[in-house]
């Protein structure tokens, strides 16, 4: 017992300040890819090599769309690699969850020459809306202590990835239980359903089951690639993608899997709107 | 080899066709038939091999059979023995092994499930990776399009055994766990607190995985590999490029074999102590569990510095890594792994300082060496039984064979044990990775990217941190897949849990299944 103690006192804190202190990570790590619509030249082999068809181009007579989906992304850095340009780089950033699935969705729209190459950007759409998101978490801490938010977790299909950072934020360094937030046994006790996907055929059921056994008002975070649009996995006769193809979904937190600031960051989202929703 | 291929020839005339050694160290035996059960007692019997995994494929079109792969290995030899045993189109039945090979049992009925081929002789022949509300479909024919839309399930049709008598009832449990965890559903029968027996229904996660690898381009499925399990993700991706590079005869430079063998030791570094963790935390030791999520909290930022990403994805590629690494990279793995190793070394006496954790932890859930064998357990959990097998040593790869480590090995199969083999094995764990490092060669860390030639077949096999993981491919046209199989080890595992549960109270299962840690997406697929 005092070597447990002693052995305790002498870690001391360990937990991360985080959200109020950026945290530590490596330089090498990946967040999602930027991309710099005006400078890229041709988007051909970072959509050829993109395993989750997260870039894809639509061509049409003298027009080339190209879609950049953040819900599919799992962050493996090949569009970097693969563009000769400097027009597509990695970041360090990984707090992307929002609200509308469409926020993380860019076109970029070129004209397209007969060789197949392409220039001239026409139009761009902005990043995800992350400035206003960084915002309305900041209001729902502000707030936080007059509430708690107790948080049912989904797996409905998923490779266990995202599992094991969400079972991370329980550990000392995340401490999710300082902001009131705790998960909880059964769907029955949850105000928040916090689901990985992809949503399989064989966990359609259980998942519906589950949603509706979770009290009003509640809220859905759908987690991961996976979550959001099926990931590399997409829709199959096994999966049928992500989870608002089954439950209606609240919050998308990217990434794949999205590490534990990244998933905070979503659930601090997804604390706002409970908040607002009357909880 | 010539010897084996003469010996088998002559004691099978009829049904070899024919032996042949087309992948360094895998010896394929065709047959004539679809029957493998008089080759198969002979191996077990007088070879004293292993039957390793057993699947099928789908070539109707190409040569007008469907075929059953038999792997089958030898203490001592590593060398992989692979029987080929074709199977009509006009009558798709080959006969059963599961009666006298329990291990077999469910990789028999998927192939039931995915090929339509009728295991005969089977003593439980029910649907097992497709539940038995699906349609009559199989999916991993040729015929069977990937996107094909399936009409709506119509109810629960599963019938579990009943369980009958005064006293006695059913605890259902999942697939929705209480826990974060992923999803099956157990069902217990239970007298009061002591349980009788346990069915397990798993597959829930079964997302079409063997089937999608045939349809994306090579280097892409790599990333598929990688979401097998997500934290065997290393492991799955090395094993997936492995077969790619035996079957296209890719040699990957000396370098990225010393990096892979260094991150394949981290992934089990960090599971083995979320697990040590764990299984503290499920026997109500709950402080251990906090010192153990912040030991596993260094690997895995260390995993971020080496490969950007905290539970390793993105790094391994065909024909070596991703990504080379800088000095002040290498010099973080000792920094890092100094302070982890210290730090395991208190969290373990912490765990053993306890008599009320000894207490829960030895006599409960006893797997006994007999079964363990009998059931082809692999991995931590048969080192934990008395199953002596680990790939590294038996058919070592990468840089194992220029790495020294011990496989630990303990007879008495309860969860103190399975704990004790990953305490064991973190200590080795950090033998290899410090080897591997002051051995790290220079030069490239990937061999030239080129096409994979189509037609080619290979078997490749990696110790995951969980315990032996097989990957199968033949390579297709533009550099394509025309079969993946993927064998994780808990194919094997899962049953034993229900061996574990005699003498067993419930409340002592969440830390029983914790000491197995097995992992439900790598077994459903």
């Amino acid at each position: 017992m005092f070597k447990i103690l002693q052995k305790t006192f002498s870690v001391g804190t360990a937990t991360a300040d985080y959200p109020r202190i950026a945290p530590r990570v490596a330089e090498q790590f990946r967040g999602c890819p930027e991309f710099d619509f005006a400078a890229w030249n041709d988007a051909r082999p970072a959509a050829e090599a993109c395993p989750t068809g997260a870039i894809a181009l639509i061509d049409s007579e003298g027009l080339r769309q190209v879609i950049v989906d953040y819900g599919r992304c799992i962050f493996c850095g090949e569009c970097a690699e693969t563009s000769a340009d400097e027009a597509v780089r990695m970041t360090h950033q990984f707090e992307l969850a929002v609200t509308d699935r469409r926020d993380l969705v860019l076109t970029a729209e070129y004209t397209l020459y007969p060789d197949g190459s392409h220039a001239a950007l026409l139009s761009a759409t902005s990043g995800p809306g992350m400035e206003e998101t960084g915002k309305r978490i900041e209001a729902a801490i502000h707030n936080l202590l007059g509430r708690s938010l107790s948080i049912r977790q989904v797996d409905a299909g998923s490779c266990n990835g995202c599992e094991q950072e969400i079972v991370a934020l329980n550990n000392p360094v995340y401490d999710i239980e300082r902001f009131g937030i705790h998960f909880v046994a059964s769907p029955r006790h949850a105000d928040m359903l916090l689901v990985t996907g992809p949503v399989t055929r064989n966990m359609e059921l259980a998942l519906r089951k589950t949603w509706v056994a979770t009290p009003e008002p509640k809220v859905v975070a759908a987690v991961g690639a996976c979550g959001i649009s099926g990931g590399i996995f997409g829709t199959n006769y096994a999966s049928l993608g992500g989870v608002d193809a089954v439950i209606p979904v609240d919050v998308y937190i990217p990434g794949c899997p999205p590490r534990p600031e990244a998933l905070l960051h979503g659930i601090l989202l997804a604390l706002g709107l409970a908040r607002r929703g009357g909880m | 080899m010539k010897s084996f291929s003469k010996e088998l020839r002559e004691r099978f005339p009829e049904q070899v066709l024919s032996v042949e050694e087309s992948v360094s160290g895998q010896v394929t035996v065709l047959l004539n038939n679809s029957d493998a059960t008089a080759i198969t007692r002979h191996f077990l019997t007088e070879r004293q091999a292993r039957l390793v995994t057993v699947f099928a494929e789908d070539r109707v079109k190409a040569e007008g059979v469907f075929y059953n792969y038999y792997v089958f290995d030898r203490l001592g030899d590593p060398s992989w023995v692979i029987l080929k045993a074709p199977i009509s189109k006009d009558h798709p039945s080959f006969p059963s092994l599961a009666a006298e090979l329990p291990s077999v049992n469910w990789q028999e009925r998927e192939i039931q499930d995915w090929f339509g081929l009728e295991a005969a002789g089977h003593p439980n022949p029910r649907r097992v990776a497709l539940h038995d509300n699906w349609p009559d479909v199989h999916p991993l024919r040729k015929d069977f399009p990937l996107d094909t839309v399936l009409p709506a399930f119509e109810g629960e049709r599963h019938v579990y055994r009943p369980t009958l008598g005064e006293g006695v009832f059913q605890i259902p449990v999942g697939p929705v766990h209480a826990g974060i965890i992923e999803p099956g559903h157990f069902n217990f029968a239970v007298a009061g607190e002591p349980i009788l027996y346990l069915q397990l229904r798993m597959f829930y996660t079964h997302k079409g995985t063997e089937k999608l690898f045939e349809n994306l381009p090579i280097p892409r499925a790599v990333f598929l590999a990688e979401s097998i399990s997500g934290d065997s993700a290393f492991s799955h991706g090395a094993a997936f490029c492995q077969a790619i590079e035996r079957a296209a005869e890719i040699e990957v430079p000396q370098r990225a074999q010393f990096m892979r063998a260094t991150l394949l030791e981290l992934e089990r570094i960090a599971n083995h102590i979320g697990d040590a963790g764990a299984i503290a935390n499920d026997v109500g030791f709950v402080i251990a569990n906090a010192h153990a999520g912040r030991v596993r909290e260094l690997v895995l930022g260390l995993n971020e510095t080496l490969t950007g990403s905290r539970v390793l994805r993105g790094m391994v590629a065909i024909g070596g890594v991703r990504r080379d690494w800088q000095r002040d990279q290498i010099e973080a793995i000792e920094k890092t792994l100094a302070v982890v190793e210290r730090e395991f070394r208190d969290l373990t006496a912490i765990l053993q300082s306890s008599n009320s954790t000894r207490e829960r932890l030895e006599r409960t859930g006893i797997l006994r060496p007999e079964k363990a064998a009998m059931l082809g357990v692999v991995g931590v959990a048969g080192r934990a039984s008395g199953v002596d097998l680990d790939v590294r040593r038996d058919h070592p790869y990468e840089a194992y064979r220029h790495l020294p480590f011990r496989v630990p090995v303990y007879q008495a199969g309860d969860v103190r044990h399975r704990l004790q083999v990953r305490i064991d094995e973190v200590g080795e764990s950090l033998r290899i990775i410090r080897a591997a490092v002051a051995q790290l060669p220079g030069g490239p860390h990937r061999a030239p990217r080129q096409p994979i030639p189509p037609g080619r077949c290979a078997l490749s096999a990696v110790e995951g941190w969980r315990g032996e993981i097989i990957h199968w491919v033949r390579t297709g046209e533009n550099n394509r897949l025309e079969r993946c199989k993927v064998k994780d080890p808990s194919i094997n595992n899962w049953p034993a849990i229900v061996e574990t549960m005699e003498g067993n109270i419930v409340a002592d299962f969440p830390v029983i299944n914790k000491s197995f840690n097995l992992s439900y997406s790598g077994t459903d697929r």
